[in-house]
């Protein structure tokens, strides 16, 4: 089976935010590969070791992305794909990350692609279904559990909630949820094994696109924090009085019961 | 300029879901005095559904009912608001960021090479320009963002924007569109039905949360209670799941689902940055724990130092006497 992972870097949950010139402050910010991603690249050594064939880690992203694709080789992909578009785009969307992608898969013989279900820095969740849909293979988003039989593929998926059983066929996108499978941390011979493995840097020209070609459709205007919240009051006294005196606030005070 | 703007609706157990509403207000906005179409997809009679969206604000509803839509997939969805996006022509394009409009949206923007900005919270109308605000990084900052070529195209987060007022007297056109839809790849086999029935945690205007704090199944009892009172619905943190206190369905936070209700009442709950990120735009919150260090405290409007299992039942009584006297 031929499987690819589409993988991307993006801040430690830890990191504190801070915004500077409307953009946000990445300097000196700890990256990691994106934890629903870590679903899909564990998902797809599972894949492989049941079905046998290769994984193939692609990320769009600059050079600073290769930190993330060597932890994806030493988790036990074969191989890694930097599409670094840094020198080439200035402004990106999902528009732009799939036309990047649709080029790059174009001479691929594809069985199986898998990804987050969403990236925790954006958050749109777009990417994966829209190159589904450029590719005209199947998707199945937000994927608990995936069996492949031969041509058939029976998935469960989180459904806010509820559990929806799928079925489908190969070639085939899905999207990783929480729950799909425990992503293993890179063992040490892992880790001396990934220096080896060979990771392919491509560029816009390599996939013979224009920057014109991947312009974005939407467009950034501003980015900022949240208002500080006040400090919240912590009730005092007798613990009965501080019941009263909480229904009382919130009945009257914010009006929301 | 006003502006044509369709609202794709949502049916769930036969009807509409409240994030519809919000939809049309939000398409309200962008349409600036231009025409609001709806659309509802199902299997069953939907002329019902279609004159509620009417009385909402829409101005007319197409509504396609066909036995292969019964189920939602994306590739039958797809095909059906296609047919009605050719027919249309809509300048804008809005749904509720919810799971089929995550999964059916990004379809459409592809097949259409248009942008689409999701999970919007806000909307701002300025002359020509519609500005879209949008939370990133896990709600700890925002973006906003506009459609620079081709359609606008918007998925809103539910509980975010206030729906028009209902007005019964509003009357517009339900008109029904037959369309053929064609070779679906992918086949839903079953739904097994996992989340309670009541209130939807996405949608719900208060909820209840235990951590740890809840120390086992049965430590969510008094939060069902309370939940019950106030017509909310219950939600856990990590924390509470990984412990299998309650399943995951009911999961807040970075992983699991990002909620934004009127109250949150978070009942021994330490407040680990992955939890604050599901909940922390809530508009008030309410934070109970025995920890007085614990860091949901930095979050909360109000707190309650102390134990969970005393102090629960007591705000339970204490609201029911309240809604008594009401």
């Amino acid at each position: 089976m031929n499987i690819y992972v589409l993988m991307k870097k993006t801040f430690d949950t830890e990191e504190k935010i801070a915004v500077n010139n409307g953009k946000i402050e990445d300097d000196g910010a700890e990256f990691i590969i994106n934890p629903y991603d870590e679903y899909a690249m564990e998902e797809a050594i599972k894949q492989r070791e049941e079905h046998g064939g290769e994984v193939t880690v692609v990320t769009v992203g600059n050079e600073d992305s290769e930190k993330q694709l060597r932890t994806a080789l030493a988790m036990g992909a074969d191989k890694a794909v930097l599409i670094n578009i840094e020198e080439d785009v200035e402004e990106t969307d999902q528009f732009t990350t799939v036309k990047i992608l649709e080029a790059f898969f174009d001479d691929k013989d594809v069985d199986l692609i898998l990804a987050g279900n969403v990236a925790i820095d954006q958050a749109s969740g777009q990417v994966g279904p829209r190159l589904a849909e450029r590719l005209n293979i199947p998707y199945v988003t937000t994927i608990t559990d995936l069996q492949i039989k031969g041509e058939t593929v029976e998935i469960e998926r989180d459904v806010e909630g509820d559990i929806e059983k799928v079925e489908t066929t190969l070639p085939l996108l899905v999207t990783c949820q929480q729950g799909l499978n425990e992503p293993r941390y890179p063992s040490l011979p892992g880790i001396m094994k990934a220096k080896k493995k060979p990771l392919e840097e491509l560029e816009l020209d390599d996939l013979d696109l224009e920057e014109e070609d991947v312009e974005p459709k939407t467009k950034t205007i501003d980015v900022f924090l949240p208002p500080e919240k006040e400090a919240g009051r912590v009730l005092e006294g007798e613990l009965d009085d501080q019941v009263k005196e909480l229904v009382s606030l919130l009945n009257k005070e914010s009006k929301v019961i | 300029m006003s502006r044509k703007v369709l609202v794709i609706g949502e049916i769930k157990d036969a009807s509409l879901r409240n994030v519809t509403f919000e939809a049309i207000a939000a398409a309200q906005k962008i349409s600036n005095d231009g025409e609001i179409v709806g659309l509802i997809i199902g299997d069953k009679d939907l002329n019902e559904s279609g004159n509620t969206m009417i009385q909402y604000g829409a101005d007319r509803v197409i509504t396609i009912v066909n036995e292969q839509l019964k189920t939602y997939t994306s590739e039958g969805f797809a095909q059906a608001v296609m047919e009605v996006i050719e027919e249309e022509n809509p300048e804008a394009i809005i749904m509720g960021h919810t799971a089929i409009g995550k999964d059916l949206t990004p379809k459409l923007a592809s097949k259409l090479e248009s942008g689409l900005i999701s999970d919007v919270t806000d909307i701002e109308v300025t002359g020509d320009n519609v500005v879209f605000t949008r939370p990133i990084y896990s709600g700890k900052a925002f973006e906003k963002k506009i459609i620079s070529d081709g359609v606008i195209f918007a998925t809103i987060r539910p509980n975010n924007i206030t729906p028009l007022d209902k007005n019964e007297n509003r009357t517009g056109e339900v008109s029904s569109k037959d369309v053929t839809i064609k070779d679906l790849r992918t086949v839903i086999k079953d739904i097994i039905r996992k989340t309670s029935e009541g209130v939807d945690l996405s949608e719900a205007k208060v909820i209840i949360a235990g951590g740890r704090g809840v120390k086992s199944k049965e430590g969510f009892d008094p939060l069902n209670e309370l939940a019950k009172v106030l017509g909310g619905a219950v939600g856990a943190s990590r924390g509470a799941c990984d412990a299998d206190y309650c399943d995951y369905s009911l999961q807040i936070g970075q992983t699991g689902k990002v909620v934004t209700p009127d109250l949150y009442i978070a009942c021994g709950i330490s407040g680990a940055i992955q939890h604050l990120a599901g909940m922390s735009n809530s508009k008030v919150i309410v934070a109970i724990n025995k920890d007085p260090e614990a860091n949901i405290f930095n979050v909360a409007d109000y707190g309650i130092v102390g134990d969970l299992f005393e102090v629960v039942p007591k705000l339970t009584e204490e609201i029911k006497q309240l809604k008594v006297n009401a």
